[in-house]
């Protein structure tokens, strides 16, 4: 019997598919056996202590759940927006004025550009729509300024300060 | 979970061979962590380089209490660091040793008289197996410290957990 018969005996027909079975069987047993060893054998005896989050030797202080303001949302995707830009800027800036391009492709200088120029187009238009959008001012506190039922009018105030108070920088209003 | 611990202790498995792999495996790989506190620390990182390759006796410092098997304390303990000594301790898992590498931690070294700031000696804040003496030790006092660790490794038994 030579060798070739001989693998024949031995080696029952395998799909690929059957390997990859049998390496998942195999994958899990052997995992699992190590997870059972390890439980069986390892000492367990957890306090407090060991159980803390950090393993720098810090203690915890405050709560990590701390909330976000939802305005920085907005803020964090246009920015990505333009992060994105300038990622895209930077490669297509290499290639812009290569010698060998150039003089490959006639009109590489020109085509580079209008597509830039239309990619960034695009962009500057998202960016006037957040803008007019109002996405880009950022909510101003709108202190209450305490009314006062005085019968001297504020004007009268101002036009004495005007007057009087000449080298004083003018009330911010 | 943790049934050799649990159960050996009051004497109802009785495990001879057990013993003698599980030495073998621990005193094999133990693994520091690596953490310096003053020049003993150099020492320490010239052991681990490869003039002095502690590699060779399974010794590979890990960036986590929980990965660690021995603490080697290199170094002056401060009381400043002593909470994070501790707490670094408390964190590993066992079983966990601790070496304590050179004067300052082994007694307080020169800080020993007018040292307001040093812990007279780490055995004070953690229990400590082995200790290193020298100022600093060399990497070979390290090495030596290490083999002294191993042998006393190999005289465990699980009937008297550490």
């Amino acid at each position: 019997m030579d060798i070739s018969s001989a693998q024949e005996l031995i080696v029952p027909e395998l799909t690929e598919a059957g390997r990859a079975l049998l390496y998942i069987i195999f994958g899990v047993l052997f995992v699992g056996l190590l997870t059972f060893l390890s439980h069986v054998l390892a000492p367990y005896r957890p306090t407090p202590e060991k159980l803390m989050p950090y393993e720098c030797g810090e203690e915890v202080m405050g709560i990590p759940g701390v909330q976000m303001n939802l305005r920085f949302y907005i803020v964090g995707l246009i920015f990505l927006i333009f992060e994105v830009e300038v990622l895209f800027l930077f490669p297509w800036a290499t290639v812009f004025a290569e010698p060998a391009l150039l003089r490959a492709i006639p009109a590489w200088g020109i085509l580079a550009l209008v597509e830039m120029v239309v990619f960034v187009g695009l962009l500057a238009v998202g960016l006037a729509y957040v803008w007019r959008r109002g996405d880009l001012s950022w909510v101003r506190p709108t202190p209450q300024v305490p009314a006062t039922g005085a019968p001297v009018p504020a004007a009268l105030y101002e036009a004495f300060n005007r007057q009087h108070l000449k080298p004083s920088p003018s009330p911010q209003s | 979970m943790g049934l050799l611990d649990t159960k050996t202790g009051q004497g109802r498995v009785l495990v001879t061979g057990l013993d003698d792999l599980l030495n073998w495996a621990r005193l094999s790989s133990l693994w520091p962590m690596s953490f310096g506190l003053a020049c003993c620390a150099i020492e320490m990182m010239a052991a681990n380089a490869s003039h002095y390759d502690l590699d060779r006796l399974g010794v590979f410092p890990r960036p986590s209490p929980r990965q660690s098997d021995v603490m080697i304390v290199a170094g002056t303990v401060t009381f400043k660091m002593a909470d994070r000594v501790r707490r670094l301790y408390e964190q590993m898992a066992e079983p966990r040793y601790v070496i304590s590498m050179g004067s300052c931690s082994n007694c307080g070294g020169p800080y020993w008289e007018h040292g307001y700031h040093v812990v007279k000696g780490v055995d004070r804040i953690i229990p400590v197996d082995v200790y290193v003496p020298g100022c600093p030790p060399r990497p070979e006092a390290l090495i030596g410290g290490i083999l002294k660790l191993q042998e006393k490794i190999r005289q465990e038994s699980l009937f008297t957990p550490s």
